[in-house]
C-alpha cells in the first residue's frame, strides 16, 4: 500500500562538501543514505531518516543537515499535522503507534513557572566556593523520635533505625534496564553512579552476574511484574530493592521487550530463552490489592534480613497520593513516583501522550498527604519524569522531594537526542539497543565520564543556588515552599503547588 | 432544601496555599543567670539590653524571668495578652478567654498584670496573669499535664482571636511588647517588683512586619523561652515538620519555631541540650566523616533522623529554661554571641560591652564556637567542648 505520510524529515547534502566517504552510509542504522557508485555520490531516503542527527553529528566535512521537512498540510489547529498522520499511520497498518520517550506534548510544565529566591542584607548569602555547601542525602524510612540512653557522657542510640541509603548529590539514575538499553549504557550509569557517589537502577531486566561485585553497592534493583533476572543474589548485591508498579510514561500498562532484542546475554540475565519476547504484565499478578503489595515489600525485606531500604515506583496519575500513603503504610521505605513526562523505550503513544498528572503537582500534593497523615518521616519521596537541569532538581526538592530520578537526562549526556526509536531496536547512539554493531558506539569510559560530569555540573549548581538562599545544607530547603513563587499560575495551580504567587 | 444539598456538594474543599508571611528581624541579646540561685531584679539587665539600643529599632522588646512567682511555684503561669481597639474589645476578649479557662483549668489566682500608666508605650494591651492547674476530662485525661497545657495554648493562640498566651510556664514569665526594651522593662516595672534567678531580655529591629505585641520576644512555651537575633532560611522546612508533631506555627517568626523545636526535642523526646545543640546546628559532614566510629554513628542519625529542624541561615539564640540558660549560635556563626562568667553570674550577649556595663570585672570572657553550645545551669556551668575560642 503507498504509504500517504511524507517524510518527516529533509536531507540536505551539500555535494561541495562531501568527499563520499560513505561515512553516513555506515553511521544510519535506518538505512537512509546509499552510495550510489554510477552517479559517484551519495543519495539520501527522506522516507528512512528518523531525524536522530547521528550522521549530521559524524560526517567528516560537515556536509550534511537535517531539518523538519518544508510541506505541509493545510495548517489545522484541530487537525495537526501530528494526529493527521498518525491517523494516515493507523489506516495503513491498523495496529497501535508505538513510541519511544517522554510526553513531547505542550502541558504546562510548572518548572518553567517556578521561581527561586535568594537573600538580600538580612540573611547572607553563602559562597559555595569559600564554604561548606551539603548536599547529602539518606533515602528510607525516618523514626518518629530518636531514643537516647546518656551514661556518663557516653550516648547510646536506643531506636533501632532503619536501613537509608546515603547519596551524595539528590540525584540519582533512574530504572532503564539492560535489554531495553545497550550493555555500554547499562554500565556506564553503573560506573557513573558509583564514582559519583549516588546510585542507578537496573530497570526490570536483572543485573549481569560479572557487574554484581563491583556495582552492586550503587544498584537499586528493581523487581517488576514480570520478575526477570530475580535471586537471592541479585537482591543481596545491591543497595535497595524497588518494586515496580508503574511508570510514567505507560500507567496501568505492562512492557513488551522484542524477542530480536533478546540476545544471550540479555537472555541469561533475564533468566529467559535466547529470542523470546519478554512480557512483563501490566499488574504484578501477585498484587491485586495493597495488602499484597505489603506482603511482597515484606518478602523482600526478609530475603534481604531487613537490611535494605524497599521502594515502590508508581506513576502519578488523579488519585495516586492516597495510594502512595497507603504504600508508605504498608512498609514501603521509598516512594518513586513518576510523572505525566517520565520517558521509556517503548509505550503505545495513545498512552504516552494522555496518561498521568505532571510530576510538580504529583510532589507537593504526595509531601502533603504525607505531611497531613504525620507519616512523610517514614518514607523519602524520590520524583521522576521531566527533570531537565540543576533548577529543575533543587525545585522539585523545595516541592517536598528528597532526590530525583533522572532517565531521559542521562541518556542525553550519552549522545540521546530523543528521536523517540528506542523501540525499533536500531538507535544509531548505541543507546537503545542489543545490535553489536550499534552498540558498539557507545564507549562505556567516555559515557560514564559524560554522565558523572552532569552529576558533577548539577550539583555544583545546585549549591550556588542554595547559597544563594543562605542555606548550606540541602536537608533545609526540603519542602521549603518559602523559597518558591508561581508565575503566570492559576489560582488553583498555586493551590496544589501550595506555593505564593511571585510578589505576594 | 434541594438546592441547599446541590450547593454543598458543588463547593469542593480545596486547600488553600499558605498565605503566611515571615518576618524577618535583626536584634539584639542578653541574657544573665544567677547559677547559686540568687535572685536578682532586672535593674542590670535593663541597663545592658538598653545599652545595645541601635540594634533594635523600638519595634518590640521583652524579657523572660525565672524564679519570678515562689508562692505559685506549682502552678502553671499563663501570662495573657488581649487586644482591641478599645478597653471595651479587650475586656471582652478576656471574656472569651475566661470562660474557655474555667471549662479547662483550675484557677488559683488571677490579676492584672502591674504596669505603670505613665509610661512612652503606646497601645497597650490588657495583660493579665493566671495561675492554674488542668483540669482534664474525658479523652483528654490521658494526656501529661505538659501536654495538655501545650494543647491549649495552641488553641487559644490559633482560636481565640484577639487573646494570645505570652508564657506558659511553672514560676517564670514573659514580659513583652512593642517599644524599646527598657522601656517595656519600665511599663512592667520588672527592675522593682520582680526578683529572678535568670532574666533574658531582646531588642528587635524588624525589617517588615507592623508592630504588634505578640510578635516580640521572647517566645515561649511551658518554661522554654527564647531569644532570637537573625533569619532562619530554614522556616519552611522546620515550620513542616514541626506541623506534623501539632505545633501550629501561627507567629510567623522563626523564632517559634525555634521555642517548638526545644519543646519537642527537650522536653517531649528527652534529648539531652548537647544533642539537641547538634540537631539545630550540626557540624559540617566533613568534620563527621573525620571523626571516631561512634561519634561519627551519632551524629550521622542525629543529621539523618533529625534533618528537617536544622535552623539554617544566621542565628543567635538564648534559650531559657527552669535551671538553665543555653546559648547557641549558627554552625557558621554567622550571628554574635559572647559568653562571659564572675563569680557565681554567667552572662550570655550579643555585645561584650553590655556585660561590662554591669559587670566591669569579668572572671572568664570567650566567644562561643558555631554550632557549640553554652550551657548555664544552676550551680554548674558547662561548657561542651573545651575548645572555645578565649578572648581574655
Ligand atoms: S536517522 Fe539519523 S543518522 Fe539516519 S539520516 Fe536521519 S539523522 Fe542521519
Ligand atoms: S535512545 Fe536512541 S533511539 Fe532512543 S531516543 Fe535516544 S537516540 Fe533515539
Amino acid at each position: 500500500m503507498k504509504s500517504f505520510v511524507f517524510p518527516e524529515f529533509q536531507i540536505i547534502r551539500d555535494e561541495a562538501k562531501c568527499g563520499q566517504c560513505r561515512g553516513c552510509e555506515r553511521q544510519c542504522a535506518f538505512g537512509t543514505h546509499r552510495y550510489d557508485e554510477a552517479q559517484d555520490r551519495l543519495i539520501s531516503d527522506d522516507y528512512k531518516c528518523v531525524g536522530c542527527q547521528r550522521c549530521v553529528i559524524f560526517c567528516p566535512k560537515d556536509a550534511i543537515v537535517v531539518k523538519p521537512t518544508q510541506s505541509f498540510y493545510r495548517p489545522n489547529a484541530s487537525w495537526s499535522r501530528e494526529k493527521l498522520e498518525d491517523l494516515k499511520r493507523q489506516a495503513e497498518t491498523g495496529g497501535v503507534i508505538l513510541t519511544g520517550c517522554g510526553n513531547d506534548k505542550p502541558f504546562r510544565i510548572y518548572w518553567d513557572h517556578i521561581v527561586l529566591n535568594a537573600s538580600q542584607v538580612t540573611n547572607p548569602s553563602i559562597d559555595p566556593l569559600r564554604e561548606p555547601m551539603e548536599l547529602r542525602t539518606f533515602l528510607g524510612s525516618k523514626p518518629d523520635f530518636m531514643g537516647v540512653e546518656v551514661e556518663n557522657g557516653d550516648v547510646e542510640i536506643e531506636t533501632k533505625l532503619s536501613p537509608n541509603l546515603m547519596v551524595e548529590t539528590p540525584i540519582l539514575f533512574s530504572a532503564m534496564s539492560y535489554g531495553a538499553i545497550s550493555y555500554n549504557a547499562f554500565r556506564a550509569l553503573a560506573t557513573a553512579a558509583c564514582k559519583s557517589g549516588t546510585y542507578f537502577n537496573t530497570g526490570e531486566g536483572g543485573l549481569p552476574r560479572e557487574m554484581r561485585e563491583e556495582f552492586g553497592r550503587c544498584a537499586i534493583v528493581q523487581v517488576a511484574s514480570g520478575r526477570f533476572g530475580i535471586d537471592a543474589e541479585y537482591l543481596n548485591c545491591a543497595a535497595a530493592v524497588e518494586i515496580k508498579v508503574g511508570q510514567g510514561a505507560k500507567p496501568g500498562i505492562g512492557g513488551h521487550l522484542p524477542g530480536e532484542k533478546v540476545s544471550a546475554e540479555v537472555a541469561a540475565t533475564r533468566m529467559i530463552p535466547v529470542g523470546t519476547d519478554a512480557i512483563s504484565p501490566a499488574p504484578h499478578h501477585d498484587i491485586y490489592s495493597i495488602e499484597d503489595l505489603s506482603m511482597l515489600i515484606y518478602a523482600l525485606k526478609e530475603a534481604t534480613n531487613y537490611e535494605k531500604p524497599i521502594s515502590v515506583k508508581i506513576a502519578a496519575v488523579h488519585n495516586f497520593a492516597a495510594i502512595a500513603s497507603g504504600i508508605v503504610r504498608a512498609g514501603a521505605d521509598i516512594i518513586a513516583i513518576d510523572g505525566l513526562r517520565g520517558g521509556t523505550g517503548a509505550a503505545p503513544k495513545a498512552i504516552r501522550d494522555n496518561v498521568g498528572i505532571p510530576i510538580e503537582l504529583a510532589i507537593s500534593s504526595l509531601d502533603r498527604r504525607l505531611r497531613d497523615e504525620g507519616i512523610r518521616n517514614r518514607a523519602s519521596i524520590i520524583a521522576a519524569g521531566g527533570i531537565r537541569c540543576s533548577a529543575d532538581v533543587i525545585k522539585a526538592i523545595a516541592l517536598g522531594a528528597d532526590a530525583v530520578y533522572i532517565g531521559s537526562a542521562a541518556l542525553i549526556a550519552m549522545g540521546c537526542t530523543l528521536c523517540q526509536k528506542c523501540y525499533t531496536g536500531k538507535c544509531n547512539w548505541g543507546i537503545c539497543t542489543q545490535d553489536p554493531r550499534l552498540a558498539g558506539r557507545l564507549n562505556t569510559e567516555i559515557a560514564a565520564t559524560r554522565l558523572s560530569n552532569l552529576i558533577h555540573a548539577w550539583s555544583h549548581e545546585i549549591s550556588e543556588m542554595l547559597g544563594g538562599m543562605g542555606i548550606n545544607a540541602l536537608e533545609s530547603l526540603r519542602g521549603n515552599h518559602d523559597h518558591l513563587r508561581g508565575i503566570g499560575l492559576y489560582e488553583w495551580e498555586l493551590d496544589v503547588l501550595g506555593i505564593k504567587g511571585a510578589g505576594e | 432544601m434541594f438546592t441547599l444539598c446541590l450547593e454543598f456538594k458543588i463547593i469542593m474543599p480545596r486547600k488553600r496555599r499558605e498565605l503566611y508571611n515571615k518576618e524577618i528581624c535583626a536584634c539584639s541579646i542578653f541574657g544573665a543567670m544567677n547559677r547559686d540561685g540568687d535572685r536578682f531584679t532586672a535593674e542590670g539587665v535593663m541597663k545592658a539590653i538598653a545599652n545595645m539600643h541601635v540594634r533594635g529599632n523600638g519595634l518590640g522588646g521583652g524579657f523572660a524571668a525565672y524564679g519570678i512567682y515562689p508562692d505559685y511555684r506549682d502552678y502553671y503561669a499563663l501570662h495573657l495578652m488581649f487586644t482591641g481597639h478599645d478597653w471595651e474589645a479587650k475586656r471582652s476578649a478576656k471574656q472569651d478567654f475566661d470562660a474557655f479557662l474555667c471549662e479547662n483549668f483550675d484557677v488559683v489566682h488571677d490579676e492584672e498584670v502591674p504596669h505603670r500608666d505613665e509610661s512612652t508605650v503606646t497601645d497597650p494591651p490588657l495583660v493579665w496573669r493566671y495561675f492554674v492547674l488542668p483540669n482534664k476530662k474525658g479523652d483528654e485525661a490521658q494526656l501529661s499535664d505538659e501536654d495538655y497545657v501545650v494543647k491549649k495554648v495552641m488553641w487559644v493562640n490559633t482560636q481565640i482571636e484577639k487573646a494570645f498566651v505570652f508564657s506558659s510556664g511553672k514560676n517564670m514569665g514573659c514580659f513583652k511588647g512593642v517599644g524599646y526594651p527598657e522601656e517595656i522593662g519600665e511599663y512592667f516595672m520588672l527592675d522593682r517588683l520582680y526578683r529572678a534567678y535568670t532574666w533574658t531580655a531582646h531588642g528587635r529591629f524588624p525589617t517588615n512586619t507592623q508592630a504588634w505585641w505578640g510578635g516580640a520576644h521572647p517566645f515561649s512555651l511551658l518554661d522554654i523561652s527564647v531569644v532570637h537575633n537573625g533569619e532562619i532560611s530554614s522556616y519552611g522546612t522546620n515550620r513542616w515538620y514541626l506541623e506534623m508533631y501539632g505545633y501550629a506555627c501561627t507567629l510567623q517568626t522563626d523564632t517559634e519555631v525555634i521555642a517548638y523545636a526545644a519543646d519537642l526535642l527537650m522536653r517531649r523526646q528527652h534529648l539531652p541540650v548537647e544533642l539537641v545543640a547538634k540537631i539545630l546546628a550540626p557540624p559540617i559532614w566533613n568534620s563527621i566523616d573525620r571523626m571516631n566510629e561512634s561519634e561519627r554513628k551519632l551524629l550521622t542519625a542525629l543529621r539523618m533522623v533529625y534533618g528537617p529542624l536544622l535552623m539554617n541561615g544566621p542565628f543567635a539564640i538564648i534559650i531559657g529554661q527552669t535551671g538553665k540558660m543555653i546559648g547557641l549560635t549558627d554552625r557558621i556563626r554567622l550571628r554574635p554571641l559572647t559568653a562571659a562568667t564572675r563569680g557565681a553570674m554567667f552572662y550570655l550577649s550579643s555585645e561584650e560591652a553590655a556585660i561590662r556595663l554591669i559587670s566591669p570585672q569579668l572572671d572568664d570572657v570567650w566567644t562561643p564556637n558555631g554550632g557549640e553550645p553554652v550551657v548555664g545551669e544552676l550551680k554548674n556551668i558547662r561548657m561542651v567542648k573545651d575548645e572555645v575560642i578565649r578572648l581574655s
